[in-house]
């Protein structure tokens, strides 16, 4: 198969498209919800179905080979791993300045409308 | 581009322990295709750290971060809508995405024509979005948002929006080049005299999509979170 290139049926396509267009409009609207950790949780999940739609369907990866698949989406797994660290340094960091500076007295101005 | 040699029958698992233990080409695809998928993952990297970054900056401040919602709300039909105009880009992107696509199927059709036209739109799709994205960052930066300030909270929601964007349209704007380029190649014949092969189009495809894929994720953490 991966000889010929990837040709698929045009279908296929046209529904991830569409999967695409409805996954969207889901997350734009959770902007319109309170947050809290369902907002949270439905803001990762439609991110993650339409990541995974765009790298499976339109690159093709559903399609490579495991040597392939893995050489690529394995490495970062890793940036997991970034996340976790530099999540604990950040609130460390947020609480030594909260412990040396004090809380903060910024004043933010209004957003204007347009 | 070189023709790829697979010369492995094997499937799953045992495939994969093939393919990588045979001492030869490891990878069944041409090897364009390879490279720009281990130049994707290499830019993975760097909008990872992008947009850990930004989490980092945005948990370690104590000033308050501004709300993107009514930071980049549009006024339509009387009311501010919030992130319209990021909500539009979206589905630009997208659909430059599905036109991508098609291409790519297109161009494995040999139908070069519609390949051109396909490859023509999606590039036209994309340099409206930066054209959005520069009408966005005057908007802001009007509005007195710099890298090392911020008159809505804190200073970091600029630097990390002018940073993170601002590469991301680089992006854009280089794809939009690289997709003309190949789609007049396409048009002129310039691959009927290498052998009539368009993997190239599938090469450009994979690049084009992934600039979408950052955008799912930017949209995600920076604009709705």
């Amino acid at each position: 198969m991966a000889e010929e290139g990837q040709q698929h049926p045009l279908k296929i396509y046209w529904i991830m498209w569409i999967a695409l267009f409805v996954l969207s409009t889901f997350s734009y609207a959770t902007d319109f919800m309170d947050d809290g950790a369902l907002r949270t949780f439905l803001i990762l999940l439609f991110m993650m179905v339409k990541a995974g739609g765009i790298v499976w369907i339109f690159m093709h990866m559903g399609w490579e080979r495991p040597a392939l698949k893995i050489a690529i989406l394995g490495p970062p797994v890793a940036i997991l791993v970034l996340i976790g660290l530099m999540a604990l340094e950040g609130e460390y960091v947020e609480d030594s300045r909260l412990e040396h500076y004090g809380e903060s007295t910024f004043e933010p101005k209004a957003v204007p409308h347009h | 581009m070189s023709e790829a040699v697979l010369d492995n029958e094997a499937q799953g698992t045992d495939g994969l322990v093939e393919d990588w233990s045979r001492d030869k080409q490891v990878f069944g695809v041409p090897w364009g295709k390879a490279m720009m998928w281990i130049f994707l993952l290499s830019d993975t990297f760097i909008f990872s750290c992008f947009l850990v970054g930004y989490m980092m900056v945005r948990i370690s401040t104590t000033d308050p971060w501004p709300n993107p919602s009514e930071v980049f709300a549009l006024e339509a039909f009387g009311y501010p809508v919030p992130l319209l105009l990021i909500a539009i880009m979206t589905f630009i992107l997208i659909t430059s995405s599905g036109t991508m696509a098609l291409a790519v199927n297109m161009g494995y059709r040999k139908d070069r024509n519609k390949t051109f036209w396909l490859m023509v739109a999606t590039a036209v799709l994309g340099a409206s979005f930066v054209g959005m994205q520069a009408f966005e960052w005057s908007k802001l930066i009007a509005e007195g948002v710099r890298p090392w300030e911020n008159p809505f909270g804190a200073a970091q929601f600029g630097s990390s929006f002018f940073m993170i964007t601002g590469f991301h349209g680089m992006h854009v704007s280089a794809g939009v080049i690289y997709l003309l380029v190949i789609a007049f190649r396409v048009k002129n014949g310039y691959y009927e005299k290498r052998g009539g092969n368009y993997e190239i189009v599938e090469v450009t495809g994979l690049y084009w999509h992934f600039v979408d894929l950052v955008w799912v994720f930017i949209f995600a953490f920076f604009y709705l979170w």
